[in-house]
């Protein structure tokens, strides 16, 4: 037993220090190693299959170490990346790549066209597991000549493109992949990215290494460490402490809070993910007056700078400014008195309110419970009564898969690649899973845009079926996201429009 | 009853406790709205294509099917495969529980430390100004939840005097080839002071956030127990022999007032386990609490079931050595 004496409580008082100043963390103006504390885990390193290959959250993570086939500004425009050019032939019926010379993969092998045409193979294969595999589908019969890939279209979709710079389009090592398999790939994966993972503990940390040879140029900070810091609280602290160079998605109070703290800056600049509420057509919403109503009633400057501290954007369609079907003439004005006019129409009053669920998540999206109640309490000022139900995301999706939403739903919907299919496309035509409404005049208005080869008029036709779904409140768009970062002011962010965290494009400030 | 016969029934209590736990955790997180394969379901999936993935999953055939085919694998120790991290479950829970043993066992230990030490204070000092400070501090202790007290320390220790991490279980820079995953006790058997303090540095917050409700818990009822204790005849009687009020309580009354509340401690263990799961979160520790909020958010329904059955093993067993202390520890008992 140990007695307690001077002399011990003098060692033990000694170890003590030991420990706090061995462990203290390092607060130096000069950043070694960046440290990053992000808000997602990481929970595959095959960013082509599986649940985590669609999750949006953590595409950054992934494209520090593999590479999209096409690269992606930071505006939501294309650039040359591992293919630097691409188009279709005269008649669409064939698609034609060219891949970048001179890159190699992380364990120093040459990448070439055939990893290009084997990542598209595999991912267009059923058995994969590759959740977009029926976009990659729809090209096939692949040739190569030199740096050169032609392939067959098997299946016009006009966007095909666009999806080699978003979810599952990343070029996978063949020569490596085959020869470790997915387990040996999970243990120890190479890209062509500009970082190589040197360590990853799941549900801790990854660190990466600096690509000295990335086609790209190599990045600024050598080594970088991202923590998967999972609670909001917990990652202010780690940047009020020190602890990490630069974090995200943190409450835009704490942001406000901490941005002008010595030390600390901060970056705030519009993502393309949106705030809207799904518009079920059943019950009440079958009434046009109902659903305009509930559309004029939201005065959505107002709830973004009084719930938001001004962090959004407001919208009318479901396409934001970056997007290219966007249409600023296309609104849906606030107007309280004009909904009041239109629930009269049908028979509702405040005395007489005509009554449904809205269906919201809390805590997934900032502020996303608030910003119901406060549409609930302006909805009830017009004669609507809404009873809010809220529901896990994981929820939503089912619900939303299976066509039960409530006649309100408010979701968040990403689109990093800005195309009118993937936001008013996928979201509104009836067949899709992720589309609640199934009215005909809908359906046939998307129905020939899927295929259509006239960019041009593709575009001009999703502006009009915008425009259609406005006039007649199909859906609620609501905002688009600002995305809080909170950095070192001893590091340069460059914020991504389509959200991503990207250490590449970090530099010492 | 012969404690080998006693053992014996227990085990089988906790073979039958596992298997009506597999299958409420099975159905219920069937029944339970949101599944994995509507989260991935890409924008324009078809019906064939939501098929595909159902197959791919083995979601396409029946509760009961699916039931008879995962507990068909489990007994041969395939508890199938993560959805969200496309892993062996067995593995990742395997992987996983060292973490949280090590965190809850030094919890546990500084919650028996603290809790020890302030019911023989309050022994010592009965009836005076300090037993009711202690009580005090036992009150607060009590009412504030582990999650709350691990902000606090964020905050106290992490932001305003950052003396230890926020977040994780060990530094990113240290390279420690271990051969097993019990990196705090393997640090000590190796002498590896640097790893230790890292992991102390790390786990100290989380670790006493969730003893001091636990260490209000045990010092109130061993004081309470050594309160009775103090007035048996045996007790008395070792005063009138002259011993120090000190030896009185430690010799004389704590081995027997102790018993009741290792009882209480056992149980309070596994909800302590359980504690783990909003702790390991807070401070992005990597244990096995952390894993199971994933697999949930993301209906990883084979991870589900994998931790919810290591959980419960981890319970029973816990009860089971607590049961077998005790009874080693109470002749009334042992001798049947």
């Amino acid at each position: 037993m140990i007695k307690i004496n001077r002399r011990n409580l003098l060692k033990i008082s000694a170890a003590s220090a030991a420990l706090g100043t061995a462990t203290k963390p390092v607060f130096s103006s000069a950043i070694d190693e960046l440290v990053i504390a992000y808000n997602v885990n990481l929970p595959s390193w095959d960013p082509t299959v599986g649940l985590s290959s669609v999750n949006p959250t953590i595409q950054g993570i992934y494209q520090s170490v593999f590479d999209l086939f096409i690269a992606q500004n930071t505006d939501l425009s294309f650039g040359p990346g591992l293919i630097t050019d691409w188009g279709w032939n005269d008649d669409k019926s064939q698609i034609h790549m060219t891949v970048r010379d001179g890159v190699s993969w992380h364990d120093g092998s040459p990448f070439t066209a055939e990893d290009v045409v084997w990542s598209l193979e595999r991912a267009g294969n059923p058995d994969s597991g590759n959740p977009i595999q029926f976009v990659w589908g729809t090209i096939g019969n692949y040739s190569i000549d030199g740096n050169h890939i032609t392939a067959d279209v098997l299946r016009y979709d006009p966007t095909i493109f666009k999806w080699m710079s978003f979810l599952t389009g990343y070029v996978m090592p063949k020569a490596y992949y085959e020869k470790v398999g997915a387990e040996g790939f999970e243990a120890a994966p190479i890209g062509t990215g500009p970082y190589m993972v040197d360590k990853f503990e799941r549900n801790a940390f990854v660190r990466l290494k600096a690509n000295a040879n990335y086609w790209g140029g190599k990045p600024e900070f050598e080594n970088v460490t991202i923590k998967f810091v999972t609670d909001a609280s917990s990652r202010v602290a780690e940047i009020e402490s020190g602890n990490s160079h630069v974090t995200l998605e943190m409450p835009y109070e704490e942001y406000d809070r901490l941005r002008g703290k010595s030390g600390i800056s901060g970056t705030a600049a519009p993502v393309s993910d949106i705030g809207m509420i799904f518009l079920n057509d059943i019950d009440v919403m079958l009434d046009p007056n109902v659903r305009m109503a509930a559309a004029h009633a939201i005065n959505k400057p107002l709830i973004i700078e009084r719930l938001m501290s001004g962090y959004g954007v407001a919208i009318d369609t479901l396409q934001t400014p970056d997007y290219s079907a966007y249409d600023p003439s296309i609104s849906v004005a606030y107007n309280p008195e004009k909904s009041v006019e239109l629930l009269a129409a049908s028979g509702y009053s405040t005395d007489n309110p005509v009554k449904f669920k809205i269906q919201t998540t809390k805590g997934f999206k900032p502020k996303d419970y608030e910003v119901i109640q406060a549409i609930v309490g302006l909805w009830r000022k017009v004669g609507i009564e809404a009873e809010i139900e809220v529901y896990e995301i994981a929820k939503h999706y089912e619900l939303r898969a299976t066509d039960t939403l409530a006649p309100a739903a408010f979701y968040n919907w990403g689109n990093s690649v800005g195309d009118p299919t993937t936001s008013t496309g996928f979201a509104m035509f009836g067949p899709s899973p992720h589309s609640v409404w199934d009215g005909e005049d809908l359906i046939n208005m998307i129905g020939p845009l899927w295929g259509e080869s006239d960019e041009a008029k593709r575009i001009e036709g999703w502006k009009a079926v915008d425009r259609h779904i406005a006039e007649n409140a199909l859906v609620i768009p609501l905002l688009q996201y600002i995305q809080p970062i909170l950095h070192s002011s001893g590091v340069n962010v460059v914020p991504h429009a389509s959200g991503a965290l990207l250490p590449h494009l970090m530099t010492r400030g | 009853m012969p404690i080998l016969k006693r053992l014996f029934i227990r085990i089988l209590s906790i073979a039958v406790t596992l298997i009506g736990v597999s299958i409420i955790v099975f159905v219920v997180i069937r029944v339970v709205p949101g599944n994995p394969i509507s989260m991935m379901l890409p924008p324009g999936a078809s019906d064939d294509d939501i098929l595909r993935l159902k197959t791919l999953y083995g979601f396409d055939k029946s509760i009961i099917e699916q039931f008879f085919i995962w507990i068909s694998g489990v007994l041969s120790g395939d508890f199938g495969t993560s959805i969200s991290l496309r892993q062996p479950v067995l593995s990742l829970v395997l992987g996983r529980l060292p973490a949280t043993l090590e965190l809850s066992l030094l919890a546990l230990l500084i919650a028996c430390i603290l809790g020890g030490t302030l019911s023989l204070l309050g022994t010592r000092l009965r009836e005076t100004k300090i037993e009711g400070i202690i009580d005090g501090i036992n009150g607060i202790a009590m009412s504030i939840p582990d999650f709350l007290w691990g902000l606090i320390f964020i905050l106290l220790f992490g932001v305003m005097w950052p003396i230890f991490h926020i977040s994780g279980r060990i530094s990113p820079f240290l390279d420690i080839d271990y051969s097993t995953q019990f990196y705090l006790m393997e640090s000590i058997l190796r002498f590896d002071l640097k790893v230790f303090t890292d992991l102390l540095a790390h786990m100290l917050m989380p670790a006493v956030a969730l003893s001091i409700p636990l260490a209000a818990i045990i010092s109130q009822l061993l004081k309470q127990s050594l309160k009775e204790t103090m007035h048996l005849d045996y007790v008395t009687l070792s005063r009138t022999k002259g011993y120090s009020e000190n030896h009185v309580i430690l010799k004389e009354a704590l081995p027997n007032a102790v018993l009741p509340t290792l009882t209480l401690v056992g149980v309070q263990f596994t909800f302590l386990i359980g504690g783990t799961v909003i702790i390991e979160r807070l401070f992005s520790y990597e244990g096995l609490g952390n894993m199971a909020i994933d697999a949930v958010i993301n209906r990883d329904l084979p991870l589900i079931q994998g931790i919810v059955i290591l959980f419960a093993l981890i319970f029973t067993v816990v009860n089971l050595l607590v049961d077998l202390t005790y009874t080693l520890l109470n002749p009334k008992l042992r001798d049947g």
